[in-house]
């Protein structure tokens, strides 16, 4: 019961960092959930982060792989819906008022102003994630590649993404990495 | 952009959350804005493009995820509080079945050294993905030369000096908002 309410708040605190996208609230993610609770190692973490990104959707549905190791399926169920609602609230409450917020003359500066704090952020995931998936020069080359072809082509993400995990598998047969 | 004259009527709960349902089962690799319109605008044409858009923006600037987000907005613009729980409830379902499926599995010894290899391989890809969202996040926020020295101090506090998040963000968002404050000879 303890480790549902603990799922609850930690999630349900991660979702408001969730700024700029789910990629924001990795940091804290990764602290929370390997560092002071142990329910996942750093490269679960990583591998769950990364299948969640090959799932529709919405890209963070990854909280329920958590929720599912710590406590089965209430488990799931507990870390989605805190993840969730607390956000889907404010959202919902900030639409409704939005029309009267449109003129408010601090809102450009409230837009722009966390956009770039929000950018740090993802930068810092990206950072983060990086030094556990990127342990060997062929990882860095995959993830070097995945950029460049997002960045230059409209290809959908999921095939260079599925691609990386079968050079992944490649490099584990020839005891490369 | 051409803008349908004016959108269909609101649909019925039944056929909201199956629209959302189809969308949170086909937007596989990210990108669910572009599903979104695609679903929304050009093929239901429930929403123009200027309050796509317009809903875009707010579910950007607010905290939670933009698919989620943008069912809110959507549905509650739809049908009130009950479409913004179908459309999200829709967005989310099959995604979330999905990824609990895939703790099960891991849990239940799918964690040998071959799928080991291959997510390890994904996790590099994905180190990629976000690369790219970064890019195209930071073109489209980052104006002035002070904009990018507010992003380095936020990630080198939080990745190098283990900065806890919601100081960071509390920090350098005062700074940054402060920086940009409306000034008088904006209009009052």
């Amino acid at each position: 019961m303890k480790q549902l309410w603990d799922l609850a708040g930690v999630f349900a605190y991660l979702s408001l960092l969730t700024i700029g996208g789910g990629m924001a609230a990795f940091p804290e993610m990764k602290e929370l959930t390997v560092d002071t609770y142990h329910w996942v190692t750093f490269p679960e973490l990583l591998h769950f982060y990364s299948l969640g990104q090959l799932a529709p959707g919405p890209n963070m549905m990854m909280v329920a792989s958590i929720g599912v190791t710590v406590a089965h399926i209430p488990g799931a169920l507990v870390a989605l819906v805190a993840f969730f609602l607390p956000t889907g609230l404010l959202t919902f409450f900030v639409g409704r008022l939005w029309t009267h917020l449109a003129t408010w003359r601090w809102r450009p500066a409230i837009q722009t102003g966390l956009g770039s704090v929000a950018v740090g952020l993802v930068l810092a995931g990206a950072i983060i994630m990086g030094r556990g998936a990127i342990t060997h020069v062929f990882f860095g080359v995959i993830a070097l590649g995945v950029f460049l072809l997002l960045w230059r082509t409209k290809i959908n993400p999921a095939y260079p993404i599925v691609a990386s995990g079968l050079i992944g598998m490649a490099l584990h047969y020839f005891n490369i990495a | 952009m051409s803008d349908a004259e004016t959108s269909a009527p609101p649909p019925s709960l039944g056929k909201l959350f199956w629209v959302f349902l189809v969308m949170g089962a086909t937007s596989i690799g990210g990108g669910v804005v572009a599903y979104l319109r695609t679903g929304l605008v050009v093929r239901q044409r429930w929403l123009d493009d200027v309050t796509f858009v317009e809903l875009l923006s707010i579910s950007q600037t607010l905290p939670g995820l933009n698919a989620t987000n943008m069912s809110i907005l959507v549905g509650d613009r739809l049908r009130g509080g009950m479409g913004a729980l179908v459309a999200t409830l829709g967005m989310c379902i099959p995604g979330a079945s999905l990824m609990i499926a895939a703790g099960l599995l891991y849990g239940a010894g799918g964690d040998g050294p071959w799928s080991k290899a291959f997510l390890h391989g994904i996790a590099a890809g994905a180190v990629g993905l976000i690369l790219v969202v970064l890019v195209q996040l930071g073109a489209k926020t980052l104006k002035t030369y002070a904009d990018y020295v507010f992003v380095v101090a936020t990630a080198v506090a939080v990745a190098f000096f283990k900065v806890p998040v919601p100081y960071a963000l509390i920090a350098a968002g005062i700074v940054a908002i402060w920086w940009h404050r409306p000034r008088d000879k904006d209009i009052r």
